[in-house]
């Protein structure tokens, strides 16, 4: 037998087109299934939040909170039928879609312009912690909700400039209850900040450019990062809290804008500027797939927790695709 | 008279009368018993002066009478086979030489295939295997007395030599294999060694000997080409036996010293092949080379300058032979300068053949190995005015091997020689031969440097293979590393190694898309435009504009021909080149009659640089294949449409989206139609040939004959038939390739026809590159124009090429030449059998 070609690039399963702006966010409805099928969120550049029916591939409803501004960030929170979204008007909206309502709950103001996303992080029934850029250019603050307590404010020491928080993950280790906070700054570096303790423990130099998105897997206590240049990085992190570069990842074209592992840890993909999506081996990060079917940058990409891909681009377009889906 | 002396004659002569009379079995055995006792090795031996007597004087002529009287009916007598083993034993035991001598004679006038016959030549087998040939050399080698020696020994010389070519005469279809050339010149090796070892011996006991006929037998075999054989058993048992012993060496030396002038050459070559390196080399010969001026002829000379047929080991050895002694390394220094001095002279470029010059500069590296820096200090005027000639005349060469061998062998020469200044650097592909040359430059520390090449020279280049191995070494170390790894963490469970990766070919890098959408746009981009981003988006994007809009092209083709063939590399854009002569290939074929004018217009033009006017030729090549291909302007749509350019603009990969869905689509469709038809025979799938006219046709008098009418009128910057004789060469290979792709045509005739002119003007061009093209013109004539038409409109010009072709196949130096004149004249032999059928 000769050795099998590798298969053409696969097609999208369908894509869902009507946001008419460029799309910045996806979310998958994580535990709210209707009829089987994930409701999915998207957030466009005009500040729509769009929700969308994956079963009849229609927008089912719209949500208007931020005064046309670009939507940022889509989280829904653990057990709870409350989506949280982060628009550029500096606000943070929490809305509540219990019962087919659709309305701002609350809302937290923000002190940065930058494009950061924040984090959320569930400690508890109805108590959760959330991440957001700070007051301060380096900043970055933590706020106990829903009683947006201000819990502290990570600063770096001032001989560090590590520029702009880029990109926020709150962790917490399955066997303590002491959370962390991964950061990617405007230098290029991830720091680990220990929230309890408020300060760094460990910090690497990871991409020559902004990190622009990263993952972490905390099975494998193992991250990969994406940033402006043309590099991915995989890294480590031990048992003592130290971050640790296992491998770079060279890319074709410069510029990922966000990373995604699957929630079965055996893909990630990222979001290329380059209008590609690409897909990787998570454990060997082996390259298995470049999806080109979008025409301009693509902004994220979501996985459901069935497996399936969202994609959005500044195209106004968002591709799901279906790959190696374990049947 | 002695006593003994007519005691033993008398005895003898009645032995010979009772032989060749009487019939009584008793009475012939007991006679030859008696006689047997004069060659000794029996109970009772005669006395010595009677076996000497004997064996001097009646010996020959007793055998000369056993062979007469050899029949079967003789031999019958004593059914035992007592007889039979007696008649042998007085061939096997007595003095060699004379018994060789009988036996050979009596085969050579024995009559066609007989009894007596088989009966020798059994004989001489069981002769030969008892070492009687050692024998016969080393008796040969005692001192003698006796007159008429040295034609005796002539005789048996010519004998022993060319014992194969008699037998083989005479015994035709039943020779025995011993006698075979291979095995014989074998065993004579075996014999030789074994004389030698008797000479040894000998003179370790003080006794005196020559070999000088031991030396005649190897000279005369290695003159009949029998060298292998014959060398390929000696040198290793020589080189074995040399090891340790000095005497050994001295009877070496003096069995080569003793070979005669005429056979020197002969078995010096078949030495330096055979031997295995410079010190078995050094070992057998000595100082050879400067005891006799024919073996320094032979060895600094003849394998050097006039054979090229020889390994580069043989090389290396030859050249080790001559620097492993003090005494001979003048030698060297001597034939470095005379071999630099052919390398430099023009004309040896230019006319000798490749693998010469190839042998040659191996030659030139493996010398410079060996010599330390002071001795080419002494002569290094001599020698850098040599290489500054020979880089030269390399360079200006039109061969691209030729060139490279200049490049290779300068730059080891000026680090070798010109130390203090900068060594020359050339840029040159790094493949087979270059690195095989390069090897043959380092010097060899295995042995080779021995006296004065012990200086600075050797000492970094071997550190230098040291450091590249060491580095090898850790590459690879460090390449094994990632290999474990990924095992590593293969085995630490999860089994996702099913995901096949999808095909990533289409991952490119991206193009901004400020590419301009029209050829005009281009062209302005192009010439005025600062912004180098959109520049290269421009020259990236010409071809898909101008394969897509004919229309818009021709407007402005000759404009866009010009800027293109102007254009120069403003930033550094990967490709450039090809870009550059796609567009222009583009151009030409969507606008042929004109472009192609202009084109080769400015061919002739003034202020071009040769790289332009060679372009030129390229691209009108390219876009007569691309014209005279049947169906090119499908094959365009098709290109164009499925974005080959790497181009991405945000339509055009929708579309191109589109294309790679559809093709998936109709594949499986296909697969699924085969797997479900059953078919009861199955050939291979016919695929059909495009077909259409030949649209080259209409134009191809535009690109040929402005190309052919002025290549005799030299410009003040341009003289195609002076300096630009590389271009002159392109200029052939681009008129052969437009004959060729004329074919079909209906002006094909008198392009034949201007070009045969051509080739006649041109034929005795002294560069070989121009010649090749001049042949494969030929051959395209041939193939492109009608046989009717050649024969009727051509036959003189074709009959004066058909001897011009015999003559280069025949004489050219060039191998490449030769071939293409041989494939010419089949093409021709070809033609006329086609015709033979029609004129009778």
């Amino acid at each position: 037998m000769a050795v099998p070609l590798s298969p053409p690039p696969p097609d999208p399963q369908f894509v869902l087109r009507g946001t008419q702006s460029a799309v910045n966010a996806l979310h998958f409805c994580g535990g709210a299934e209707v009829h089987g099928c994930p409701l999915l969120f998207s957030g466009s550049q005009n500040g729509l939040v769009h929700i969308w029916s994956l079963q009849t591939r229609r927008a089912v409803a719209t949500l208007d909170g931020h005064r046309g501004q670009s939507v940022t960030w889509l989280q829904m929170l653990p057990q709870s039928p409350q989506l949280l979204s982060q628009g550029r008007d500096l606000r943070l909206c929490l809305w509540d879609l219990a019962e087919g309502r659709n309305a701002v709950v609350d809302s937290i103001c923000l002190e940065s312009v930058g494009f950061c996303r924040s984090s959320v992080l569930a400690v508890g029934q109805a108590r959760w912690t959330l991440a957001v850029p700070g007051k301060g250019i380096d900043e970055v603050q933590i706020l106990e909700m829903p009683s947006k307590t201000s819990v502290c404010t990570l600063k770096p020491e001032a001989d560090a400039k590590p520029g702009m928080p880029m990109c926020l993950g709150l962790w917490q280790a399955e066997s303590s209850s002491r959370p962390f906070l991964l950061a990617g700054y405007e230098d290029g570096s991830i720091a680990l900040w220990d929230v309890w303790e408020r300060k760094v423990c460990s910090r690497i130099s990871c991409h020559e450019e902004p990190v622009m998105g990263f993952d972490f897997d905390s099975q494998k206590a193992r991250g990969v990062s994406g940033s402006a240049g043309k590099a991915l990085t995989v890294w480590s992190l031990d048992g003592q809290q130290a971050l640790q570069v296992c491998s770079t990842h060279q890319l074709t074209n410069p510029g990922i804008s966000e990373v995604t592992i699957r929630p079965d840890h055996k893909i990630l993909t990222t979001a290329g500027w380059d209008h590609r999506i690409r897909v990787f081996q998570w454990r060997t990060m082996k390259p298995l797939a470049v999806l080109a079917f979008h025409s301009a940058s693509v902004h994220c990409v979501a996985f459901a927790t069935n497996g399936l891909l969202a994609a959005g681009s500044k195209d106004q377009r968002i591709s799901i695709w279906s790959l190696y889906q374990r049947m | 008279m002695d006593p003994a002396q007519s005691a033993v004659r008398l005895t003898v002569r009645e032995a010979i009368h009772t032989l060749s009379s009487c019939k009584d079995i008793g009475l012939i055995l007991s006679t030859l018993e008696f006689l047997k006792r004069y060659l000794g090795e029996t109970k009772n031996p005669a006395l010595p002066e009677e076996q000497e007597e004997f064996e001097t004087v009646h010996y020959s002529a007793f055998l000369r009478c056993l062979v007469s009287k050899l029949s079967p009916v003789w031999l019958e007598l004593s059914p035992d086979g007592q007889l039979e083993e007696l008649w042998d034993s007085f061939f096997l035991k007595g003095p060699a030489d004379q018994a060789f001598l009988v036996l050979m004679e009596a085969i050579e006038s024995t009559a066609g295939p007989s009894f007596c016959l088989m009966k020798m030549a059994q004989l001489l087998a069981n002769f030969l295997s008892q070492n009687r040939m050692a024998a016969i050399m080393e008796e040969q080698c005692r001192p003698q007395k006796k007159p008429g020696f040295p034609l005796l020994q002539q005789t048996l010389l010519n004998k022993v030599v060319g014992l194969p070519d008699h037998l083989g005469n005479r015994l035709q279809q039943d020779n025995l294999t011993l006698f075979f050339p291979q095995n014989y010149f074998r065993l004579l090796g075996e014999e030789v060694v074994r004389a030698l070892q008797v000479i040894v011996d000998a003179l370790r006991g003080g006794l005196d000997c020559s070999v000088s006929f031991v030396s005649q037998v190897l000279g005369k075999i290695c003159i009949q080409g029998r060298q292998k054989e014959i060398l390929d058993v000696l040198v290793p048992q020589l080189t074995a036996l040399t090891q340790g012993s000095c005497l050994w060496q001295r009877v070496c030396w003096r069995l080569m010293e003793q070979i005669p002038d005429r056979a020197m050459e002969a078995v010096l070559t078949g030495l330096v092949v055979a031997a295995p390196g410079p010190e078995v080399l050094s070992r057998l010969l000595g100082n050879l080379v400067l005891k006799s001026k024919k073996a320094q002829f032979v060895m600094t000379r003849k394998l050097l300058f006039l054979q090229y047929q020889h390994t580069t080991s043989t090389l290396q050895s030859l050249l080790g032979y001559l620097a492993m002694d003090s005494q001979r390394r003048p030698l060297l220094i001597q034939a470095l300068k005379e071999l630099l001095e052919t390398w430099g002279s023009s004309s040896a470029v230019r006319h000798a053949p490749l693998a010469q010059q190839h042998y040659l500069s191996a030659a030139i590296l493996v010398c410079l190995a060996h010599l330390g820096e002071p001795e080419l200090r002494d002569s290094q005027d001599e020698l850098l005015g040599s290489m500054m000639a020979g880089v030269k005349c390399h360079l200006d060469s039109s061969l691209p091997t030729v060139r490279r061998l200049g490049m290779i062998v300068a730059e080891v020469l000026s680090s070798r020689i010109h130390r203090e200044g900068p060594p020359l650097r050339f840029q040159y592909e790094d493949d087979k031969l270059s690195r095989e040359l390069l090897a043959l430059a380092t010097p060899c520390t295995a042995g080779g440097s021995t006296l004065e090449a012990g200086g600075s020279s050797p000492a970094p280049a071997a550190t230098e293979i040291l450091e590249k191995t060491v580095d090898g070494e850790v590459e690879s170390a460090n390449s094994s590393v990632p290999q474990v790894r990924p095992q590593d963490s293969d085995s630490d469970l999860d089994s996702d190694d099913e995901f096949i990766p999808y095909d990533m070919s289409g991952d490119k890098e991206l193009r901004s898309s400020k590419a301009p959408l029209y050829v005009r746009d281009c062209i302005e981009v192009l010439t005025s435009s600062e912004d180098m981003e959109r520049w290269e988006a421009a020259l990236r994007a010409l071809e898909g504009l101008v394969c897509k809009s004919p229309e818009a092209t021709q407007e402005v083709s000759v404009e866009l021909a010009k800027v293109l063939l102007h254009l120069e590399e403003r930033t550094c854009v990967s490709g450039f080149e090809g870009l550059r002569q796609r567009a222009l290939v583009a151009v030409t074929v969507m606008d042929p009659a004109r472009v192609a004018e202009y084109l080769t217009s400015q061919f002739y033009a003034l202020n071009y640089s040769l790289r332009q006017r060679m372009d030129i030729l390229d691209v009108l090549t390219l876009a007569a294949q691309e014209l005279s291909r049947p169906g090119h302007l499908k094959r365009h749509a098709q290109q164009v449409s499925s974005g080959s350019g790497g181009l991405c603009l945000p339509a055009q990969a929708a579309c191109q989206h589109d294309h790679t869905a559809g093709s998936g689509w109709r594949a499986v469709v296909e697969e699924r139609i085969r797997s479900k038809t059953r078919r009861f025979s199955k050939g291979f799938p016919r695929r059909e040939l495009a077909n259409g006219p030949n649209e080259f046709n209409s134009v191809a008098g535009y690109f040929f004959f402005p190309l052919i009418q002025h290549f005799d009128r030299p410009l003040v910057t341009f003289d195609l038939l002076g300096d630009d004789q590389l271009v002159l060469g392109r200029l052939t290979h681009t008129l052969g390739a437009l004959m060729y792709l004329a074919v079909n045509t209906t002006v094909a005739v008198s392009m034949g026809k201007a070009l045969l002119e051509f080739v006649w003007a041109l034929r005795f061009h002294v560069d070989i590159y121009v010649r090749r093209g001049l042949l494969s013109a030929v051959s395209s004539i041939l193939l492109s124009v009608p046989a009717e038409r050649l024969l009727g409109d051509l036959s003189e010009e074709l009959l004066e090429a058909r001897s011009w072709l015999a003559d280069v196949a025949e004489k050219d130096v060039d191998q490449d030449c030769r071939e293409q004149a041989v494939r010419a004249l089949l093409l021709l032999e070809r033609l006329k059998d086609r015709l033979l059928p029609i004129s009778p």
